[in-house]
């Protein structure tokens, strides 16, 4: 039977471990919210990865690692288009601008770092092709899969725990009132700064996440750290229709004198 | 007939169905089945649709008690036993601190479903091992203004005081409301 399925009943840490425990080889192909990646492994190791349409070529890849400079990336862009990442490598190695370990551990960081992009996701449907394979021209590496694994399960039991403290995204933020705090002094990292600007109680968690490009788990990531720093508070989003409650009745005076009643009876048992 | 309803909720095994039983005049129409999953086993039975109970206020009124399933897996029911509530209750079990978190989200939820009033109940108070309800409060990380009571469902006097204090924080909130008031 086909491997294919969905996030929301098999995880990519469950995969892997698939992948690892029947060391299989082929490629896991996941189409997630607004992208596809694709993982290729050989003998249950992790040898390639790819993601939407960043540039994962040899020489991205050590620029990205300040194993090159940008003039160059440049450069090897203009005058070696028609090379491999094979052939480029070996001319790099040659000329003495890298090393073997420098191409490999570049390139492994970079696979590991499209998969531990993956654990993010946490929609979207996945296949696993055993015919399909990496493209020709590209290096391949061997990754042994458990640290991933693991890493993996970490953030999964993260994701539980956000969601239990924040389990519905529909919910607004609002700053809470502490006339100490002075937001100006606080160190936020980049990605919780660029959700404080969204906090609003008209703006919900899920609008705010969306403007600022970020996946279910790492706006409860940002958001729980607000929390937790006591910045923030969940409200519901103004101008959301409020539920009404049942009173037999729209009279208040007859609603207080209902609730009296309750009031009495409760006090009668 | 006018009818009125409360939500009593809390995490599995916080103490919902007993509550209930407590006060209400009819045998509580339970819905419970046998625990299947061992992890879960530390009672033999969980609530799987709801807890019904009924208190009669006089011939033109009457109050219901829903109690919500306390396991994750049936909160499929939660936003349709929540609709119309006047106020709800939620349940938390003083012993077992393991449960804080997830009483603290199904708060959360219930926040989200209504913005009717509710008060904690941190149940058991009775056993040794029960958590003091100011440190409850800490760990629940609950807004000094939310009632956080002291309370042993299977003691009808301590329940009363927790529906009191539920409708006491709904008609102060009918006072302090400026707005018009909602009905159907």
């Amino acid at each position: 039977m086909a491997l294919k399925g969905n996030l929301r009943d098999f995880t990519i840490t469950q995969l892997l471990n698939l992948v690892n425990l029947a060391k299989k080889s082929g490629t896991l192909i996941v189409e997630g919210p607004g992208e596809i990646a694709h993982v290729s492994f050989r003998d249950g190791k992790l040898a390639y990865a790819m993601i939407g349409q960043e540039d994962n070529s040899l020489a991205s890849v050590l620029q990205r690692n300040n194993k090159i400079s940008v003039p160059q990336y440049r450069i090897l862009k203009e005058r070696t288009s028609r090379m491999s990442d094979k052939e480029l490598g070996l001319l790099l190695i040659n000329a003495g601008y890298v090393s073997q370990t420098d191409i490999l551990t570049s390139l492994q960081g970079y696979f590991t770092g499209v998969v531990r992009r993956l654990f993010t996701w946490v929609e979207g449907f996945f296949r696993f092709e055993i015919d399909v394979t990496p493209p020709v021209d590209r290096i391949c590496v061997r990754v042994d899969l458990e640290n991933l694994i693991i890493e993996g399960a970490r953030q999964l039991r993260e994701w539980e725990q956000l969601q239990e403290e924040i389990p519905s995204l529909d919910m607004a933020l609002k700053f809470t009132d502490r006339p100490g705090a002075n937001l100006r002094n606080i160190n936020l990292s980049v990605e919780e700064w660029r959700v404080v600007s969204y906090v609003n109680p008209k703006n919900s968690m899920r609008q705010i996440a969306r403007t600022t490009k970020m996946n279910d788990l790492e706006i409860r990531r940002v958001v729980y750290g607000l929390l937790q720093a006591g910045l923030v508070g969940i409200v519901r989003p103004g101008g959301a229709p409020l539920p009404t409650r049942t009173f037999p009745n729209n009279n208040r005076d007859e609603q207080k004198s209902l609730v009296m009643r309750l009031i009495d009876r409760i006090r009668s048992i | 007939m006018q009818t009125v309803k409360i939500v009593v909720t809390g995490p599995f095994s916080s103490g919902k169905t007993e509550f209930i039983r407590s006060v209400s005049e009819i045998d509580v129409v339970s819905t419970e089945r046998k625990i299947s999953a061992d992890a879960e086993k530390i009672k033999e039975t969980t609530t799987v649709a709801m807890d019904f109970g009924r208190i009669t206020v006089d011939e033109d009124l009457v109050l219901y008690l829903f109690g919500t399933p306390g396991q994750r897996r049936f909160d499929f029911m939660w936003e349709i036993l929540s609709e119309g509530m006047l106020g709800f209750i939620v349940m938390v079990d003083s012993t077992r601190p393991e449960t804080f978190r997830e009483a603290r989200s199904i708060l959360e939820t219930f926040r989200a479903y209504a913005p009717t009033p509710y008060v904690v109940a941190a149940n058991k108070q009775d056993r040794p091992d029960a958590w003091d309800v100011d440190d409850m409060r800490v760990a629940l990380r609950l807004d000094p203004k939310i009632k956080l009571l002291p309370c042993t469902a299977r003691k009808k006097d301590s329940v009363k005081t927790v529906l009191l204090e539920l409708l006491f924080s709904i008609m102060a909130e009918m006072d302090q409301s400026g707005s018009e008031p909602s009905g159907r």
